[in-house]
């Protein structure tokens, strides 16, 4: 691994070619609209393809509908109890492999994130269906945990059998009275990718428990912060920075959060979305049923913090939040330029590629941009075109056969509890003063020109691509992890961050910029070969004294 | 507390299964599939699956685990996934270049009915898959058995693969089981130790234990090649260790290739590798070295060192069939009391056999098949134990309970080790018997009062 080797000047478009060249011709079609070279056009951005039905046998990164529906957005709720219907794997593999830290963790709090339940389907269940066994293990759970809600997740055999999960949910929910038992029907085929459970999970979210609750918040400057998982402790971190601004985070989708957390988020004055592509139909549909505005923002990286907070800020258009939030600016920044000072000689210059679900190939571009690093190449495994290239493209996007079955519900203004946050002069003036409201730019504008977009990328692909391009760090999941390494490359994972974190905010930005000053230096990368195998030719033999 | 709704009360559950002891049929065959030189297991479903099957054996290795998917859409599912996997089988041999594809399928597959053998067929008359080249398949339908079960079809599948037999190779063939990379090189150890010349099938050493030079191939020098596997039809016996793992390729190369068979436990702890020691040294006609007996000495040279601390200690017990009868084998012969013990994975001979082991312990045993680790925790909750021994999963319930806990079985998330030291034979007896000391003395280190406390122990 010599620094020395790293000479070439790849011309984009070689890449691209010789990521192609190996596929047969129909594979190499396909993928040559998924490659995008980021190239400055008139006025435009390119187009790529993106949320199309993955290449059998490619070796993707993706997962499935169920993964996204339980395991993204439904997983981090610590006092809902998650029931899968379907054969053990689901359940099993989804039972506390994604890092959503809670706080539910004191006596008195339900807390079921450690509880792995499923109603085991076996081979009797799929031939004479598996309706009887479902409401049989809807009560066991009932009896055993009295949760104030159930959720129930389809896997892929279920909508083959033909359950009716729904009739089942609404059944039990009618017998007990005070537990809500609702369903999803996230099976694994449905749509291409992840995606399509997060849609599935917003929609039957916002359904069934945006609304229920008694609470009322009267606090002053109310959020809700949209597409936060709080893995590593993400949402801690952010909580703590809001706390401290004045400003009350009332419904976190989803990380820590409860079920009347979910309830209360029509309560908010504005929200505040974090991943743009899981919960942009929550956002929405908040919009146009209780009037609440939403607007991106971005806690990974110091700056991009510092520019949300900003943002929500002028949104309230107080002085005295206005000026808080400069104070905690001021005061958190010393810690996080120290950090910066310390590191930035060691990581300035340095090359970076992430591959990350559908959010956080664009997000941390903040913190390498902090470190002096270059992103060379980034992309989604389930991004739509609008988390490339904007939300401006929504109205051409074109829903393919795959993702057609994906239930769209439609939402109407509320009677009774609809109220627009802000005139429709103020929303005007602030617009104007800078806040776009319902807009997200894209990961596309975020990176250099000729830099590599990949969408769907493949193991073929990463290989090829840290082969030709060399960078100093690779960025995606435990499953590209260690082939990866073994290239003698550092690998940080993006989703899980490898056991670490908190990332966001201000403390989470220090946190990172340590990380990567640790991957990028480490002594291992210079063992790749033993002495015996750095000079070969054995030109003297050993004198004994 | 952790697992703090989980009551001390027993209700009898029929239908909810809450913290298993199990998981799918796929992951345990595309583990198997790992075990043939240059092969890519694929996956015939949604690509989910292969998906959280990659993910959780990379987090148990700490490895990359590569593998293909037919990624299903809703179209497929519907229709039928030949198109996908015909697509798939030429992408992977176009891009990839394995030797051999080994397709398992999910609920998905299995559900609507795809037929594995005419899709075969059908991709070989097209030319899809080259000349020289392989591919098999298991049906591994997840809402049958668990990953022991899929891991045995696939095994059996690679069985099925046998030619008929022509001329004795002189070779045992060695079915080793679900065990680690480090057990597998273990055996082949052993069995070069006492002279038998062997053919291991499956054989993940030298797969998910490599180096790190600088290089990634996604296929390592280890693995059984596949004319190994063809040529199991020729050998002169086969020994396969344990039941549920193992014993239905063995039964199938007897009927199919006249392959006469011995079902073995698996050799964990001083009994088990006595016996498969004994029967290796009977089909190979060979004697056993002074070495081996020196190293079954020692094991023993250290039970009688250490027996104050084994001697009557409770002890729960969560995993797989074939292993958790030998581990319970082991404990019982060392005069400890394995009280609570189960498997997630069906089939009525478990009880019966760990009865038949515990019987002269002198006192019932808590038994199930088809458990789950939530009615281990109630159990323990009823009567306490002194060791706990299972998966990475068990750490809360440690926790919990504050038991002492010995990481054994699969998956291991948490800690490093288990595919580069070995817990099969009589220094994988060593080894275990070390990690439990370890964490029994380290509790009583540090619940000793100060007065008492020791330097020697």
């Amino acid at each position: 691994m010599g620094k020395a080797q790293k000479l070439v000047q790849w011309d984009p478009h070689n890449i691209k070619e010789k990521l192609l060249e190996k596929y047969p011709p129909k594979v190499a079609r396909k993928r040559a609209k998924q490659i995008m070279i980021n190239e400055a056009l008139e006025n435009t951005t390119p187009e790529i393809v993106a949320n199309v039905r993955t290449i059998p046998g490619i070796i993707t990164m993706r997962g499935c509908t169920y993964a996204g529906c339980k395991g993204v957005i439904m997983g981090p709720t610590s006092d809902v109890v998650n029931l899968v219907h379907g054969p053990i794997g689901c359940s099993f593999y989804a039972w506390l492999t994604r890092r959503n830290q809670t706080d539910g963790i004191n006596e008195g709090m339900e807390n079921y994130i450690p509880y792995c339940m499923s109603t085991d389907m076996q081979d009797s269940d799929i031939i004479f269906g598996g309706e009887k066994k479902l409401q049989a293990a809807i009560q066991e759970a009932y009896d055993i945990f009295k949760p104030k809600a159930i959720a129930i997740f389809a896997t892929c055999p279920v909508g083959l059998i033909g359950d009716d999960i729904h009739a089942v949910a609404k059944k039990m929910k009618e017998k007990f009275g005070d537990c809500n038992v609702f369903a999803f029907s996230c099976e694994g085929y449905k749509g291409v990718s992840q995606s399509a459970g997060h849609h599935i999970a917003n929609n039957q979210i916002f359904t069934h428990v945006v609304g229920d609750t008694k609470t009322e918040h009267t606090e002053k400057y109310k959020i809700n912060l949209l597409g936060e998982y709080n893995i590593g402790g993400d949402g801690f971190e952010i909580d703590r920075i809001l706390k401290k601004c004045g400003i009350t985070n009332i419904s976190t989708f989803s990380g820590n959060a409860t079920y009347d957390k979910f309830a209360v988020a029509g309560q908010a004055d504005l929200s505040c979305v974090m991943c743009h592509r899981s919960i942009n139909y929550v956002a929405d549909m908040l919009e146009t049923k209780y009037g609440i505005p939403w607007i991106k923002i971005n806690f990974i990286g110091a700056e991009a913090t510092a520019k949300s907070l900003r943002k929500i800020a002028k949104y309230f258009d107080e002085q005295e939040l206005i000026d808080r939030v400069e104070e905690v600016i001021a005061e958190e920044m010393p810690a996080v330029k120290n950090a910066i000072t310390e590191v930035y000689p060691r990581t300035k210059g340095k090359t970076a590629m992430l591959f990350v679900g559908g959010s956080r190939a664009h997000h941390y571009q903040e913190l390498f941009l902090e470190l002096g690093m270059k992103t060379l190449s980034a992309g989604y495994e389930f991004g739509h075109r609008d988390d490339y290239e904007g939300r401006h493209v929504i109205p051409n996007l074109k829903v393919d056969a795959d993702s057609r079955n994906i239930e769209e519900i439609e939402v109407e203004a509320d009677p009774v509890l609809y109220r627009p946050r802000k005139t429709p002069e103020e929303m005007a003036a602030l617009e104007k003063a800078g806040v776009d409201f319902k807009e997200y730019e894209g990961l596309n504008p975020m990176m250099e020109e000729n830099t590599m977009v990949v969408d769907d990328l493949n193991q073929y692909e990463a290989e090829k691509l840290v082969e030709l391009l060399k960078p100093d760090l690779f960025c995606a999941g435990i499953k590209e992890k260690f082939s990866i390494q073994k290239l003698g490359v550092p690998m940080k994972q993006l989703h899980s961050y490898d056991s670490g974190g908190p990332y966001a905010g201000f403390v989470g930005a220090v946190n990172f910029y340590n990380e990567i000053d640790r991957l990028v230096n480490s002594k291992v990368w210079s063992y790749m070969k033993a002495p015996w195998q750095e000079n070969p030719e054995l030109s003297a033999t050993y004198a004994w004294e | 507390m952790l697992l703090r709704h989980t009551p001390k009360e027993i209700k009898e559950r029929k239908a909810l299964m809450i913290n298993p002891a199990k998981t799918c049929q796929p992951i345990g065959a595309m583990y198997a599939s790992l075990g043939i030189k240059g092969c890519l297991p694929h996956s015939h479903g949604s690509q989910g699956c292969c998906s959280y099957h990659r993910s959780t054996l990379t987090r148990h290795y700490k490895e990359p685990i590569s593998a293909a998917t037919s990624s299903f859409t809703e179209g497929a599912s519907v229709f039928g996934g030949q198109a996908n996997l015909l697509q798939a089988i030429n992408n992977i041999f176009t891009v990839y270049e394995p030797e051999v594809i080994a397709v398992h399928t999910t609920c998905l597959s299995e559900t609507i009915g795809d037929d594995l053998p005419q899709i075969f067929a059908k991709a070989i008359r097209e030319k899809t898959v080259p000349e020289g080249k392989t591919v098999l398949g298991a049906g591994t339908p997840s809402y049958v058995g668990s990953h022991v079960t899929g891991f045995s079809n696939m095994v059996k599948a690679m069985a099925a693969l046998a030619k008929e037999p022509v001329k004795k190779n002189g070779k045992i063939n060695l079915i080793p089981g679900w065990v680690e990379p480090s057990d597998m090189e273990e055996l082949k150890r052993l069995a070069a130790l006492v002279g038998a010349k062997i053919n291991m099938f499956p054989d993940t050493s030298g797969v998910l234990d490599g180096p790190l030079n600088g290089k990634y191939t996604m296929y390592p020098d280890g693995g059984t090649p596949i004319a190994d596997i063809k040529d199991s039809g020729n050998a002169i016996g086969t020994l396969a260790l344990g039941e549920w793992c193992s014993a239905d390729a063995a039964r199938l190369l007897d009927t199919k290739c006249k392959v006469p068979c011995s079902i073995l436990d698996m050799p964990f702890g001083l009994k088990a590798t006595d016996r498969f020691i004994d029967a290796l040294r009977i089909v190979a006609g060979r004697s056993v070295p002074e070495e081996i007996s020196v190293e079954r000495g020692k094991l023993v040279d250290m039970i009688s060192d250490m027996h104050q601390y084994f001697y009557g200690k409770k002890v729960a017990l969560v995993g797989d069939p074939d292993q958790l009868i030998a581990m319970t084998e082991f404990l019982v012969s060392i005069d400890m009391c394995p009280i609570h013990i189960i498997t997630g994975t069906p089939g009525k001979k478990f009880e019966k056999r760990i009865k038949e082991i515990t019987k002269d312990m002198g006192r019932e045993v808590n038994v199930k098949a088809k458990g789950d680790m939530f009615l281990l925790h109630q159990w323990m909750k009823n009567e306490p134990v002194d060791l706990l021994i299972g998966n990475t999963y068990c750490k809360y319930i440690a926790r919990d309970e504050d038991v002492p806990f010995v990481r054994w079985g699969f998956p291991i998330l948490d800690r490093q080790g288990h595919q580069h030291f070995p817990t099969v034979g009589y220094k994988g007896g060593l080894r275990l018997l070390e990690k439990i000391l370890g964490v029994l003395l380290d509790r009583k280190d540090r619940d000793d009062p100060e007065e008492v406390f020791e330097l020697v122990l």
